[in-house]
């Protein structure tokens, strides 16, 4: 397949499984063009690996439009590559350089253990929205949507938490590997919102609890998830989940 | 086995769903504690539908192919979610949703289920809002709508243009709260091999654990399908990259009919192909059409910029030839005008196989406005489209963005350019009123049924009949079925049909694994796909198609003797998944052409060749092709046809025009 002209070494993190131990494996591909995606070429990559009867490269993908929250590489040392707020399905070889070597490695927290080469297990998250992150109403009960208005500001600031994709960039990029820029965004969401406001303080004393039990470390306000993020989630968010936490053991004090 | 029944209530239309709901046998509390379901599926259908029946008390498992249900495709779809709300005070009604969505169907779905659908759609968007879903609000606080094609009035909900994932995380932080209760047991990295069938009845499935290769048996009372779409058939396409027909297909197998399977829709806004690296296409929401004006130039072969093409040499074609609805024309019909021009020598960029999508007009337009509010008297060109370009980027920044990284080119200066790419098929496994497919007590809901579309789906019905499905209509009709199994005992999966059903899914994955031929599974999956586009795309013609399905009979042998799957079946093998998809996509390929050669006519996302207007537009034959193609698998690559007549008592069927 000949469709361009960049010639790039890269160097992959490979691993069995979960128990593996690992290692960095050199791989050149040749005639990369600009346009395609990193994944493309990674597509061209794992064709020329099974040509030659080699395993290929496991990585986790699956919209490749940037929205799924799937794709998970971490590209010279930075979670979804080089360039800020795109996923690695939406970074192009355009943003490499003919020549260049390339180092690519999976998420890394002790949370999301590694389940083959470039693949890791991100169901702690899961796990977290299960201890808290909805509004609990059964189907079939609601009122007229239009019968509770809410403010245009309040509902784009939800709308804006509400856009995380979940695919983890913030913990793997965190050096203590915390979780809080995911949890915190779903906890704003639903705190900006007037639907949330019944469960607002048992929901983020469960959420961080359930987190904590995860085994993702702490926030120390160093805001390289915020930089990393591919879909531009504010630290402020943290700030409001911090907020709610406190205010959240005053409250329940109270109430016991 | 050959007659098949829709079971549609008795009496009036507008009436029937109601009746249906205040007499369908109901299940006691006490006993749906001791019922299964299985869901497949985890997206807007299976989230929706899987949360709901947890929450009714039924005991439910759910399984995803992905490492979370928060992935499934649904998350991608962009533009909104249509609701007769009549918020607007435009005019719109139950009426005219269900009216407008039979007519953009091209006359080829059944009035009842779509009327249902018109019917529950206010609730979806009430029980979205109640589950924090963030959609767009106006100043005054209440929810914003839009327009999308196909309709005159502004239905549409919508959360910028991610819509999709919104109502995706709502559907999901549902599901999420009931398996942290304990009532859903999530099967994540687990994919639907065989459906296993006791007595005539689906009674649960065969599941590969993806990590770790191994199969495991699950037992239901009741199994439901909402796996979604199979546009990746033609390899380039919108959808995801693992979304697959195998679970459909296995069904199909099994003795569910699969109905008109060649009804595809081409979506007119895509990202044109680049290159032939590209492993997918990727959409720019039909919203954009609301303020985008399509156009090519009105010279054949002019290589000059966008900017450098005076207003007067510019062919607003779709403005020109449907003055109705002009931009907003419905899919089939602006996909095909694209195609037109293009093949007519009039397309832009570097493969002429794009048109213009403009937004300058629109932009300098609300610039004005915004100076207007601003008290700027007299602003200037430069001013207005600064002022413009702020309001497109709150209304489709995203879009914008994605656009641009994907392009490297800027579309706030320059227009985008687009090409219509497979989106959406509108068949699927037949279901009756019930959702039930033709093997009792198996459901298909979503997208992965053939039921609410007919022959073309209009925007932002998708995500409707999703939720529609999940939340509102499976919750009911699954308990008519469910009322006759309260006595039937969990089945113990050491039951000789289950260790059947296992043995089969085993022998393909052996099989595959064996083959140890030269050629990678996408090698077959590239090929197909160009078999499919060039032949079963965006127009078809009899000889077209003969040859189609000669080439793919072909290419199925050549598949089952060369293919390479690296590894082995009890590992994490993604090459060894992706085999198997592709197997069934390519005994699926055929069967769509042998459908889209059996359908003389043209109707929304089939158009036959031969069956035109004198203006090149789709020429149905009512008389001879008002029915749903429901296909029984014979095995061996044979089927049989089973026709459902369509009944048209409320509307009376008419020539679509949008001019």
């Amino acid at each position: 397949m000949s469709t361009g002209n960049m010639n790039l070494t890269l160097k992959v993190w490979r691993q069995k499984n979960t128990k593996d131990k690992g290692k960095m494996v050199d791989y050149k591909v040749a005639d990369i063009s600009p346009d395609m995606s990193f994944l493309e070429m990674f597509d061209v990559l794992n064709e020329d690996l099974i040509t030659k009867g080699d395993d290929p490269i496991v990585f986790d993908h699956d919209c490749r439009e940037g929205i799924c929250g799937m794709c998970s590489m971490f590209i010279n040392g930075r979670p979804h590559g080089p360039k800020d707020a795109v996923t690695t399905c939406q970074l192009h070889m355009r943003s490499f350089k003919d020549g260049d070597t390339i180092v690519v490695e999976p998420w890394r927290a002790k949370a999301f253990p590694v389940i083959k080469d470039l693949t890791v297990d991100r169901s702690a998250f899961d796990r977290v929205i299960a201890a808290g992150g909805f509004i609990s109403v059964n189907t079939g009960n609601a009122q007229d949507a239009n019968n509770l208005p809410i403010p245009k500001a309040q509902a784009d600031a939800a709308f804006e938490a509400a856009a995380c994709i979940g695919c983890g960039a913030c913990v793997a990029t965190c050096k203590n590997a915390s979780a809080m820029l995911f949890v915190s965004a779903k906890i704003s969401q639903l705190a900006l919102l007037p639907q949330g406001q019944p469960e607002r303080y048992k929901r983020v004393q469960n959420m961080v609890a359930q987190m904590d039990a995860e085994g993702f470390g702490n926030c120390t306000n160093t805001g390289a998830c915020e930089a990393e993020c591919p879909k531009g989630i504010s630290l402020e968010n943290i700030a409001r989940m911090n907020r709610d936490y406190y205010s959240a053991k005053f409250i329940s004090e109270e109430e016991g | 086995m050959s007659a098949i029944n829709s079971n549609i209530p008795e009496g009036e239309l507008t009436t029937k769903w109601t009746k249906f709901k205040s007499s369908v046998p109901l299940v006691n509390p006490s006993n749906k504690r001791s019922l299964e379901i299985i869901v497949v599926g985890s997206g807007l259908a299976g989230a929706s539908a899987a949360a709901t029946l947890a929450e009714m008390g039924y005991k439910v498992k759910c399984f995803c192919f992905q490492d979370s249900p928060r992935r499934a495709h649904s998350i991608a779809a962009q533009g909104g979610i249509n609701a007769a709300k009549n918020y607007q005070n435009d005019g719109d009604s139950t009426y005219r949703l269900f009216y407008d969505t039979i007519k953009g169907g091209d006359y080829r779905a059944r009035e009842a289920n779509v009327h249902r659908l018109a019917e529950v759609s206010a609730n979806i968007i009430d029980q979205c809002v109640a589950q924090g879903v963030p959609l767009a609000r106006e100043y005054g606080g209440l929810l914003d709508n839009r327009s999308f094609g196909g309709t005159q009035v502004q239905r549409t909900f919508y959360a910028a243009g991610q819509t999709g994932q919104q109502l995706l995380l709502g559907a999901y932080s549902a599901l999420e709260r009931q398996i942290g209760m304990g009532k859903v047991e999530m099967f994540t990295r687990h994919e639907m091999l065989e459906v296993v069938k006791i007595d005539g009845k689906a009674r649960g499935i065969i599941a590969r654990n993806l990590i770790t290769g191994e199969l495991e048996r699950h037992f239901g009372h009741a199994v439901v399908l909402g796996t979604g779409g199979y546009g990746n058939v033609f390899y380039l396409s919108t959808n995801a990259m693992g979304s697959n027909v195998t679970a459909a297909w296995k069904a199909n197998k099994q003795g569910a009919f699969f109905a008109n399977p060649c009804y595809t829709q081409i979506h007119p806004t895509c990202i044109p192909v680049s290159g032939d690296h590209q492993s997918k296409l990727t959409l720019m929401s039909e919203s954009l059409r609301n303020d985008g004006r399509i156009w090519v130039p009105k010279k054949k072969d002019d290589t000059r910029k966008a900017s450098e093409i005076p207003e007067d040499e510019r062919d607003y074609y779709l403005e020109r030839r449907y003055p109705a609805f002009g931009n907003l024309v419905p899919r089939d019909v602006a996909s095909r005008a694209a195609k037109e021009r293009c093949d007519a020598g009039y397309g832009v960029g570097a493969s002429k196989l794009a048109v213009y999508l403009d937004f300058k007009a629109n932009t300098e337009r609300y610039g004005k406005i915004e100076a207007a509010k601003a008290g700027i008297q007299n602003p200037d060109k430069e001013t207005c489209m600064r002022l413009g370009t702020a309001v497109v980027k709150e209304k489709y920044g995203n879009l914008f963005d994605m656009y641009a990284q994907i392009t490297g080119e800027n579309p706030y200066e320059t227009p985008m350019r687009i090409y219509p790419a497979v989106h959406y098929t509108m068949g699927g496994l037949w279901v009756d009123y019930n959702l039930m497919t033709t093997v009792p007590g198996l459901y298909c809901t979503g997208e992965a049924n053939f039921s609410d579309h007919g022959a073309n789906r209009l925007g932002a019905s998708a995500l409707m009949q999703g939720l529609a499905d999940g939340y509102f209509v499976l919750p009911y009709t699954i308990g008519q079925y469910l009322s006759k199994e309260i006595s039937v005992k969990a089945i113990p999966t050491d039951h000789p049909a289950f260790a059947e059903a296992e043995a089969k899914a085993k022998g393909i994955l052996d099989t595959l694994i064996g083959i140890k031929g030269t050629k990678s599974v996408d090698h077959f999956h590239k090929k197909l796909g160009l078999i499919m586009w060039d032949k079963c795309g965006m127009a078809r013609n009899a000889e077209g198609l003969k040859s189609a399905i000669a080439e793919i009979q072909q290419l199925k042998k050549d598949f089952w003797s060369d293919v390479r799957v690296p590894g082995s079946a009890d590992e994490y093998n993604p090459e060894l998944e992706k085999a198997g998809r592709v197997a069934d996509f390519i005994e699926l390929g055929e069967l769509m052409c042998i459908d889209a050669l059996n359908r003389n006519e043209s109707c929304g996302g089939h158009f036959r060749e031969e069956y035109q207007t004198e203006e090149g537009e789709a020429l149905r034959d009512d008389e001879g092709y008002a029915y749903v193609a429901a296909w029984e698998n014979k095995g061996d690559g044979n089927f049989e046809l089973h026709k459902e007549e369509l009944k048209f008592e409320n509307i009376k069927i008419a020539q679509r025009s949008y001019k």
